[in-house]
């Protein structure tokens, strides 16, 4: 029973507490439900700031751990395995932080099914913390696998028209990333006689040196994992599953899949590609910079495109995110430390542009850009709100957005893994590009004559309720844009531990 | 080594039990009214409980029988207990199903237990006379059971299976005489002996080769599978729902002891037909399963997919090093199949109506509104089949798959979890229908059936958190 009261067993699984709870209740009994899950998020998330208040900023290594033998037939060694470094600190964080906000959110958006919605997602909770927790790879493989389940029925279930699509789509897309990740863990399994990371790195350098796993096989492996998660994070060109799903998803499943699903892929090449296969990460980076780049310009140009709110934000996550992955392949401190900030960085500003979306869109039910305009006049504050987040997500000086993309940017200029400027220099430009997106989006929607839909509509400004939920969003895209300082403290030291671990580049 | 002259009742014990006990029945059942045929059932079932219990008593005990014609290890004993299961689970499915069809005869009853004794018989088996032997005493019944409707499908599947079946058994027997012919004897620990000492040659190679197409036919893997959807689809649900474990288990269970006991030295050719019979099989039933649109058509495909990712545990039998595991992880994936199958067959028994209806995926539409727990348990065994968390059928696919790349065959594993990925199609759209689709299904409400669906759902959730236990267990089932 002593492992079931260790601090991140209780993070990672208390959600399930309420999950049972909602199972015995009514499903008639709405506003019950709603609340339950609620109080269990918070709970949750007390949790989660409870962790922090426990975790050592200044150790790089794995803290809080539980760890108990869970397999240990033959040579297979699993273990169940949690613990938390500098590397996940934030995004376990940012899942206790966006779940009850997503929550919140579907207060009157949702009322079809509602207990089902809710057990879905705490159980995606469960899912997410899980991926963000574990240290055995056979652990990180199933919550990994699980999380697909609950966000195939939150977007097959309460979606948009296309909705069976999307989620069809979406499953099999992220299966067919995660099947060749699992030859890959299970190559490693064997060669190691382990599964949880720590032995394994202790391991492997003797295995890459003595030549009984090649600089081919490493790449092999490398390419595997690496599948998996670029899939999910999405790189160009294995994007397309992700319009569909965020357009499709209900607006909580969209948050949460932007602001967290996400940040798994990213997340997943830091804890493991970098760490498992270190000369095959330095070999790769230049490439991975290059579909980064591509990844960066593509999806500002085609976000400019669109007609829909939501699938322009979709596409603007593309963009970002390949920022993301710009910074982590620099493999210098600057740029790992910027790209984690700016997986934070999204996760709020875009979550917060999706939860906006769907709340005029719940009064309108439409997203087209071209019925609105001159909505400023009406919904004031929803403007206000809206022009921040857009601004942040644009990367204005002064708030989240910026310190993020200019550490990447700094991290990336001086790269020697990317060994090329250039890259930088052209992502740069993607910055321009956010800006003409996301304000030509602003003009159309707020400023101007009044569109067809805000004259037909008797369109009411935020509630309180609505602006509880998005002003925590609010208080830390301010926060980090003005004084990062804490939060780069926090990841500061696992991160240089991190690129020390990487071969000394000449 | 025992005495040639040992003639060890107790190691069969549990055998003997059964098939008395199912004379006896046969008697019985005379004296039992038309309704009351439940009493028959019961009594069936109650046998086979009775015998799993003796079963459950020789765990860890070893020794063999009639001078060495049956043996009593780890292997038979974790094979017994799951055929014992699949007994249980086939008469629980069918107890009101048949009344439901108007097909309520003691017989059938009787006839499940007769095969379960064929199929314990088996795993039991250590001489090519008694797979024979067993392989009719397994298969007979099922030809029964098969036409038991007495309606043109009904009687087309029994007729075809058992023609196909006979032949399949020909194999068997041309298989074992050939065999015979090169080595001087039947037992299989004496094939081996003789085989390493390099008498045999290709008579010995082609008399294994037919018996792999005889036990190929029982286990329905490519290219010995046309009979299976045909079959499946015409017999009785809740005899399908039998067969496609009980068979299968039992085919697996002769191939894996005969081919690991008697044949390790023609390995070297016998592993490349595995492999590519594997490989067919995974192919061909993941891949026509996606045009199905008659569930019970798809389960059969799927369970032909299912025979070919268990086949891959068989492709490196003659390498000594991991043997051990690979027969373990068969095993191990022939329970987890087992599960998930009598879990899938019974929300299947639940929709279907009579004259054959409601055997369309389309007719799961709306399943889960209405019935969201009979739904949320069809989707764990969806989810189970694709090999996803948390399922017993990822813990299962990954002891395999782990299995295979530790022999050497990284290829097979990997066209294992690509056919996984096509295999989440069609099995996504049972869940697309159930959830996703609006429709007003009727369900037959059933107590052994609820109790079936309830249990199996439950434990391929809850066992997969703990796998340890059957870790264990599928461990000591690992032949000498």
């Amino acid at each position: 029973m002593e492992f079931l009261l260790q601090p991140l067993t209780l993070l990672t699984f208390f959600p399930l507490v309420g999950v049972l709870v909602i199972l015995f209740m009514n499903s008639e009994s709405k506003a019950a439900i709603r609340w339950v899950a609620l109080a269990t998020s918070l709970v949750t998330l007390g949790i989660s700031l409870w962790v922090l208040t426990m975790f050592t900023a200044s150790n790089p290594d794995l803290q809080l751990e539980a760890k108990y033998a869970w397999i240990t037939v033959a040579d297979w060694n699993i273990k169940y395995y949690l613990a938390v470094d500098g590397l996940s600190i934030l995004l376990v964080l940012l899942t206790a932080f966006l779940t009850p906000i997503s929550l919140l959110s579907t207060w009157t958006a949702v009322e079809d099914r509602v207990k089902d919605f809710m057990i879905f997602f705490l159980l995606l909770e469960v899912g997410m913390m899980g991926v963000f927790l574990a240290q055995d790879l056979f652990l990180f493989y199933i919550f990994w696998e699980f999380t697909l389940v609950p966000m195939y029925f939150l977007i097959g279930l309460w979606g948009g028209p296309r909705r069976v699509y999307a989620a069809v789509k979406f499953f099999l897309y992220t299966m067919a990333g995660s099947i060749l990740m699992l030859i890959a863990i299970l190559f490693l399994g064997i060669q190691t006689a382990t599964f949880n990371i720590p032995d394994m790195l202790a391991k492997l350098p003797a295995l890459y040196s003595d030549g009984t796993i090649t600089a081919g096989t490493q790449m092999l492996l490398f390419v595997a994992f690496a599948a998996a998660f670029a899939i999910k994070v999405p790189m160009w060109p294995l994007h397309s599953w992700l319009p569909d799903a965020h357009v499709e998803a209900p607006t909580a499943g969209s948050v949460i899949l932007a602001g967290v699903l996400l940040k798994m892929g990213t997340y997943g090449f830091l804890r493991f590609n970098m760490q498992l296969f270190p000369n095959a990460t330095v070999a790769a980076a230049p490439w991975i910079a290059l579909l980064a780049t591509i990844g960066i310009i593509y999806g500002a140009a085609v976000s400019y495109a669109q007609q829909d709110v939501k699938k322009l934000v979709a596409y603007s996550s593309v963009s970002h995110l390949g920022f993301v992955m710009l910074g982590l392949f620099a493999l210098n401190p600057e740029g790992v430390a910027g790209a984690i900030l700016q997986m934070i960085n999204h996760g709020l500003s875009t979550g917060a542009l999706f939860l906006l979306i769907g709340m005029v869109y719940e009064q309108t039910h439409t997203r087209e850009i071209k019925v609105y305009g001159g909505l400023w006049k009406i919904m004031p504050i929803f403007g206000t709100i809206m022009l921040i987040a857009s601004l942040s997500s644009m990367g204005l000086p002064g708030l989240n957005g910026f310190v993020g993309e200019f550490t990447i940017l700094l991290g990336a200029f001086g790269s020697k893994a990317i060994g090329n400027p250039w890259f930088a220099g052209i992502s740069a430009i993607g910055v321009i590009m956010a800006a003409v997106y996301i304000l030509y989006m602003f003009q159309k929607v707020f400023l101007g004559p009044a569109g067809e839909i805000t004259h037909h509509h008797e369109l009411k400004d935020l509630n309180w309720r609505e602006i509880i939920t998005v002003l925590p969003l609010l208080v830390f895209i301010f926060w980090i844009g003005l004084y990062p300082a804490p939060f780069f403290n926090l990841l500061a030291p696992a991160v240089g531990k991190l690129i020390n671990a990487l071969p000394l580049l000449p | 080594m025992t005495q040639p002259t040992n003639i060890d009742y107790l190691t069969i014990l549990p055998l003997i039990i059964l098939i008395a006990w199912s004379c006896v029945l046969l008697l019985v059942d005379l004296f039992i009214p038309k309704t009351r045929k439940w009493i028959t059932a019961l009594l069936a079932a109650g046998g086979l409980a009775v015998t799993l219990i003796f079963t459950a008593l020789q765990i860890g005990k070893s020794s063999v029988g009639f001078n060495n014609m049956v043996v009593l290890d780890g292997f038979s004993i974790f094979a017994n207990v799951l055929l014992l299961l699949s007994g249980l689970f086939g008469i629980a499915l069918a107890h009101g199903y048949v009344k439901r069809m108007g097909i309520q005869r003691g017989e059938y009853f009787i006839l499940i237990i007769f095969s379960v004794t064929g199929m314990m018989l088996m795993a039991q088996a250590a001489d090519l006379i008694i797979v024979f032997l067993a392989l009719e005493l397994l298969s007979i019944p099922l030809y029964v059971l098969a036409a038991f409707t007495r309606k043109v499908e009904s009687e087309e599947s029994g007729v075809k299976y058992f023609l196909l079946g006979a032949f399949a058994t020909g194999f068997v027997v041309y298989g074992t005489a050939l065999i015979f012919g090169s080595t001087g004897t039947t037992s299989l620990t004496a094939i081996a002996t003789a085989a390493s000492n390099g008498t045999s040659g290709l008579l010995l190679s082609i008399g294994a080769a037919l018996l792999l197409v005889g036990f190929g036919f029982k286990v329905a893997a490519v290219p010995f599978h046309m009979w299976t959807p045909d079959v499946y689809q015409g017999a009785p649900t809740s005899v399908t729902a039998f067969m496609s474990s009980g068979a299968k288990i039992a085919g697996f269970v002769a191939l894996l002891r005969v081919f690991a006991t008697a044949f390790p030295s023609i390995s070297s050719d016998m592993t490349n037909i595995l492999w590519v019979m594997s490989a067919l099989t995974m192919i061909v039933g993941n891949f026509v399963a996606i045009s199905q649109t008659n569930i019970k058509r798809m389960l059969a495909y799927s369970s032909i997919a299912h025979a070919g990712y268990i086949l891959m545990a068989f492709v490196p039998y003659g390498n000594k090093a991991v043997v051990a595991t690979s027969i373990t992880a068969g095993l191990f994936y022939l329970l987890t199949y087992v599960l998930t199958n009598f879990g899938a067959w019974a929300v299947v028994i639940s929709l279907e109506k009579a004259e054959g209806k409601g055997l369309e995926i389309s007719d799961y539409s709306g399943l889960a509104k209405k019935y969201p727990a009979l739904a949320a348990a069809m989707a764990i065994f969806m989810l189970s089949f694709i090999g996803f968390p948390p399922t017993l059928g990822m813990v299962g696919k990954f002891y395999l798959f782990r299995a295979a790349i530790e022999g050497g065959f990284s290829g097979l594993a990997i066209l294992g979890v690509v056919t996984s990925l096509v295999s989440a199609y069609y099995y996504l759209r049972v869940v697309v229908n159930m959830y996703f689709r609006e429709g007003d299904p009727e369900i037959e409400r059933e107590t052994w059936l609820t109790i079936t669906t309830g249990l199996t759902a439950v434990a391929t959730v809850l066992l997969s958190f703990v796998p340890q236990l059957l870790f264990l267990l599928a461990n000591t089932a690992v032949l000498k």
